[in-house]
């Protein structure tokens, strides 16, 4: 039986391009899909779902986003307080919109409550958003593609 | 000045390092893969509520009186009763087939789709996913082509409920 012999002294080249582009591709299809609007959401937070709750075309212009628990307490920004504590930092926002020339009730409050929260809290929230003057509300749902 | 001149007449291979190169990219692939979350599509439903009294002014004629829909609250928050203008409503289903039949197919400016509005009266202890599912069915549905068919865009809350109340 005929062996091949091996020869000594060279180089072994693997062909590398086949997995450089497989990983590029890879790279480019995860860049793609990363989600950046993570600051928007709050791990406590299960949202209801909604047939109708699509995406908005456009972003809004003014937002400010409230989470509300299921124990009743409302999270802005980094901060959970209560629904009675809620006015210092609505004033705060007022004066981030005054400084830009804008009233309140051009700002759109972004009412992101748990699904199983109370509804006369979510009621609280926004009439304590209404006495700092801010009128427009969207109140936020998971979109239910199950159901469609 | 010095020029270098190639030596060998061109037959050399010239080897780029590859390794850095991939270290960097499995890197990368990595991180993206790691960080990759599957996240649903959010919406929103907007309404407008200004702290104005709810009487005030004269009303206008040709603009209908909200449509009270009224969510009762039983044991642990679940839905009990739901009621349009004082007439029961057994599901969503029923709710939003009242609304069709009030609103009707008419769609365009001065239609009574675009002037109706709702009047949502919830008790306290309601829990919140019901009060979107009513919003659901009064906004709109879903038809056969997969398009939103829109119904009342105006939707409003009645003045909270005690917590004593339910």
């Amino acid at each position: 039986m005929r062996v091949a012999k091996k020869k000594s002294g060279g180089i072994l080249e693997g062909d590398l391009t086949p997995m450089i582009d497989m990983t590029f591709q890879l790279i480019a299809f995860f860049m793609v899909l990363i989600n950046f609007s993570q600051s928007e959401q709050n791990e406590k937070i299960q949202l209801p779902d909604s047939q109708l709750a699509k995406p908005p075309e456009g972003p809004l212009e003014f937002p400010i986003t409230i989470h509300l628990t299921t124990e009743g307490t409302a999270i802005i920004g980094s901060s959970e307080v209560p629904i009675a504590a809620l006015s210092p930092f609505l004033v705060k926002e007022k004066q981030v919109l005054a400084s830009q020339g804008k009233g309140a009730n051009e700002a759109t409050v972004i009412v992101r409550a748990h699904k199983d929260a109370q509804t006369g809290r979510v009621q609280e929230l926004i009439q304590k958003c209404q006495e700092n003057d801010f009128e427009k509300f969207a109140l936020r749902a998971k979109e239910d593609v199950g159901n469609n | 000045m010095k020029v270098r001149h190639n030596k060998g007449g061109g037959d050399d291979k010239i080897e780029l390092q590859m390794t850095p190169m991939i270290d960097i990219v499995f890197q990368l692939l990595v991180f993206f893969i790691m960080t990759f979350k599957i996240v649903s599509q959010e919406g929103d439903f907007n309404i407008k509520m200004p702290l104005a009294a709810p009487a005030a002014g004269a009303p206008d004629d040709l603009q209908l009186p909200p449509m009270k829909v009224r969510l009762r609250a039983g044991g642990g928050g679940v839905l009990a009763g739901m009621s349009l203008n004082d007439k029961g409503v057994g599901t969503m289903e029923a709710l939003r087939l009242e609304i069709i039949g009030v609103v009707g197919d008419d769609r365009g400016p001065g239609s009574i789709q675009e002037t109706a509005e709702v009047e949502l009266d919830c008790d306290y202890g309601l829990r919140y996913e019901h009060v979107i599912q009513a919003i659901t069915a009064v906004s709109g549905y879903i038809d056969d082509t997969g398009n939103v068919v829109k119904l009342v865009e105006k939707i409003k809350f009645a003045p909270p409920r005690q917590a004593s109340g339910e």
